[in-house]
């Protein structure tokens, strides 16, 4: 094919700016079919994220959470598996951080808290991608449906243990006692603070940092580890995969520990950052939101960070957006969520083919 | 005892039958060889449209109209993206559930300003319970009374429909010409495409009859079980028939007993809410929540069985030329 002569550009920058901007017409369709002005809302969603020093702090505090299991989703799809089941791993993520704060809170600094807690969600999380994973690589069980199940069976596990065992006693409220404060991740403008670096409070905190890092963990893993080349080569072609010697099964069964103990660190930033107690639901489809963060970053940790960042606007705007016009939800954002996972993952060949084939012609 | 037991059979054939309609719904489409997870989302928005339009127009049957076309005009996007495009099967799903669970909440504020519900609905913006013939007459006769007058009978329509298309489709995809088709396409698309069948047509008419059967589904949930839309009411239970059509083994009749199972898991978890058993103690009702979960998963991992699905199933199909 005359793949080679479509120019780069095209491809990482060109094609998601038009799925991008297919998703937000199609959005702008729905605002104005509502009757409101669709320019004046996104000039309050753009405002709500990035216009004063708070709604930045918030903006990226999404964008952690999203970090965090966008690399999650992309990990797996860079070596061909779908994990839908990001939102029960981060579920149990959490669960295994908030156990870690629980039981060290008050015998533990805050700097040995850090790593306690990192390693709590990362196991607690990679266990619960564990069964799944196993299950395909040894039975062969799709990873797929098997992942949903597990997201099921996290939500119904996660209420049982906080009606039965977790909750504070004689408290009504569905919610652990609150952690001491030694457990708390410090905020963002506590850290900077010390540096001469004065920002407005918000619930960004030191989780983002970590978040950062993982970004280059992980670009470091996939692309200059011999055991990256592996999963790429799963990734590729499962059949060639066999033949140049990898091990399918092992290298699914890691990639698989690898995304849900990422997935697993969004309790870092809810549990251990902002609410400093275990609850529920505080996952709020972050897993799913993940798959289109995916989506838009093509996969590589720049791409996830950008796109992370423009789903954490629209979290933050979204909110903003539904303060300042009330006949607008803020699950406006979740539509056009679900719009960028529809064009550009299902409808990718859409606009790609054309795009492309337009440049093939012009070069001939 | 045995009052109680038909008591938990009635319930039980009530919250099957929404799951019954969308595992069909399932079926044609898996058969034809689109995976098929946006069953949440279509039952959620079919869910909503009804309930919006019988709200509107004061009538549950034009309700059902504009459920079955909000399903169908859903399945025809799956379809256009997986069958016209070759896009990911799961991804299109994924985004049909979400654009749906956003979507509806959204348009249910600006219309009716209720936060995202519909209003309640009344009188003939439901369906109501039928009583068969002599439901009443025989309520006394012992045994066979409590089975025709309390189980069999007072039911709404829908609930009987949803029993009825399981024959039916027994019937359409093993006995005629367009379900072999179903089946083959399903399973080999090559083959049938070189017998000169058009196979993105097909598929787009299994799309076509699984957004009907998940339309009423949806159609159930929010003017017959229930009165009125809810934020989310579909409450997972795509995913459910999901694994009822797995756990059925893409097959109409044992996927329909996989619905009866499942909803009697549900059924029975309601009354088992805070009640010792003996010998066991309490079980938590969530235990029994995740059981249709675990069993498929049981059943998916060969421990229970085996569930393989058609061949083709999630492939894009890509006519070969010259």
């Amino acid at each position: 094919m005359s793949q080679a002569k479509v120019p780069v550009w095209v491809n990482v920058a060109l094609i998601p700016f038009i799925n991008i901007m297919l998703a937000f017409l199609v959005s702008a369709l729905i605002i104005l079919s509502i009757g409101e002005n669709p320019i004046e809302a996104a000039s309050y969603l753009i405002y709500g994220a990035f216009g004063y020093e708070e709604g930045i702090g918030y903006t990226l505090y999404y964008t952690t959470n999203l970090i965090f299991t966008g690399l999650a989703v992309s990990i797996a799809f860079k070596a061909g598996i779908f994990n839908i089941g990001g939102e029960g791993q981060a579920y149990i993520g959490g669960l295994g951080v908030g156990l870690t704060c629980l039981a060290f809170d008050s015998t533990m600094p805050l700097y040995i808290m850090i790593p306690l807690c990192i390693i709590g969600g990362a196991v607690f999380g990679a266990a619960w991608a564990y069964i799944p994973a196993y299950l395909n690589a040894k039975r062969g069980s799709h990873v797929v449906i098997t992942t949903i199940m597990f997201n099921f069976i996290a939500s119904s596990l996660m209420v049982y243990l906080m009606v039965n065992w977790l909750k504070k006693e004689g408290s009504m409220s569905l919610r652990s006692r609150e952690f001491e404060e030694s457990a708390w991740l410090p905020y963002m403008h506590e850290i900077l603070a010390p540096l001469g670096i004065t920002i407005e409070s918000s619930p960004l905190n030191g989780s983002f940092i970590w978040a950062l890092i993982c970004c280059v963990l992980i670009w470091i893993l996939i692309w200059h580890t011999r055991w990256g080349y592996q999963l790429r080569t799963l990734g590729m072609s499962a059949t060639a995969a066999v033949y140049a010697g990898i091990e399918n099964g092992k290298v699914t069964i890691w990639v698989m520990l690898i995304s849900g103990a990422l997935a697993g660190f969004v309790g870092l930033n809810e549990i251990m950052g902002v609410n400093h107690s275990l609850l529920l639901n505080f996952t709020a489809g972050y897993g799913f939101a993940g798959i289109a963060v995916s989506l838009m970053g093509r996969n590589h940790p720049i791409g996830i960070v950008l796109a992370a960042i423009l789903f954490g606007a629209l979290y933050q705007g979204g909110s903003e957006l539904a303060f300042e016009i009330p006949t607008i939800t803020p699950e406006i954002v979740v539509v056009i969520q679900g719009l960028v996972i529809l064009f550009s993952g299902a409808l990718e060949h859409m606009c790609k083919d054309r795009v492309e084939s337009l440049f093939i012609r012009k070069a001939a | 005892m045995f009052e109680a037991i038909i008591l938990i059979l009635d319930a039980t054939l009530r919250v099957s039958t929404p799951l019954v309609l969308a595992a069909l719904a399932g079926l044609y489409a898996e058969r034809s060889g689109i995976v098929d997870i946006g069953l949440e989302g279509k039952l959620l928005g079919s869910a909503f449209a009804a309930a919006a339009a019988a709200s509107v127009f004061g009538s549950a049957w034009i309700g059902l109209v504009f459920g079955i076309m909000a399903s169908v005009g859903l399945a025809l996007i799956h379809g256009f993206a997986c069958i016209t495009h070759r896009g990911d099967h799961i991804v299109s799903g994924v985004a049909i559930n979400t654009i749906v669970a956003g979507l509806t909440v959204t348009l249910g504020l600006d219309w009716f300003a209720q936060g995202g519900q519909t209003p309640a609905l009344i009188g003939d913006q439901r369906f109501v319970p039928l009583t068969l013939p002599f439901a009443d007459a025989l309520a006394d006769v012992p045994v066979i009374g409590l089975i025709y007058s309390e189980l069999l009978s007072g039911h709404n329509i829908l609930v009987y429909l949803a029993f009825a298309l399981v024959p039916a489709s027994v019937w359409l995809v093993y006995k005629t010409r367009f379900g072999l088709r179903l089946r083959a396409v399903g399973e080999n698309p090559h083959a049938v495409d070189t017998a000169g069948i058009n196979v993105a047509f097909l598929r787009y008419r299994a799309m076509i009859i699984c957004g009907i059967l998940c339309g009423i589904a949806g159609v159930y949930l929010s003017t017959a079980h229930n009165a009125g839309f809810l934020k989310d009411m579909s409450a997972g239970k795509g995913y459910i028939a999901l694994a009822a059509l797995i756990f059925g083994k893409w097959r109409p009749i044992p996927v329909m007993f996989a619905c009866l199972l499942f909803g009697f898991l549900d059924a029975v978890a309601v009354r088992l809410q805070g009640v010792s058993l003996p010998g066991i103690g309490e079980v938590p009702v969530q235990a029994i929540e995740v059981l249709p979960y675990v069993l498929t998963i049981l059943l998916l991992a060969g421990f229970i069985g085996k569930a393989v699905g058609p061949k083709a199933i999630g492939r894009p199909y890509v006519k070969e030329r010259g």
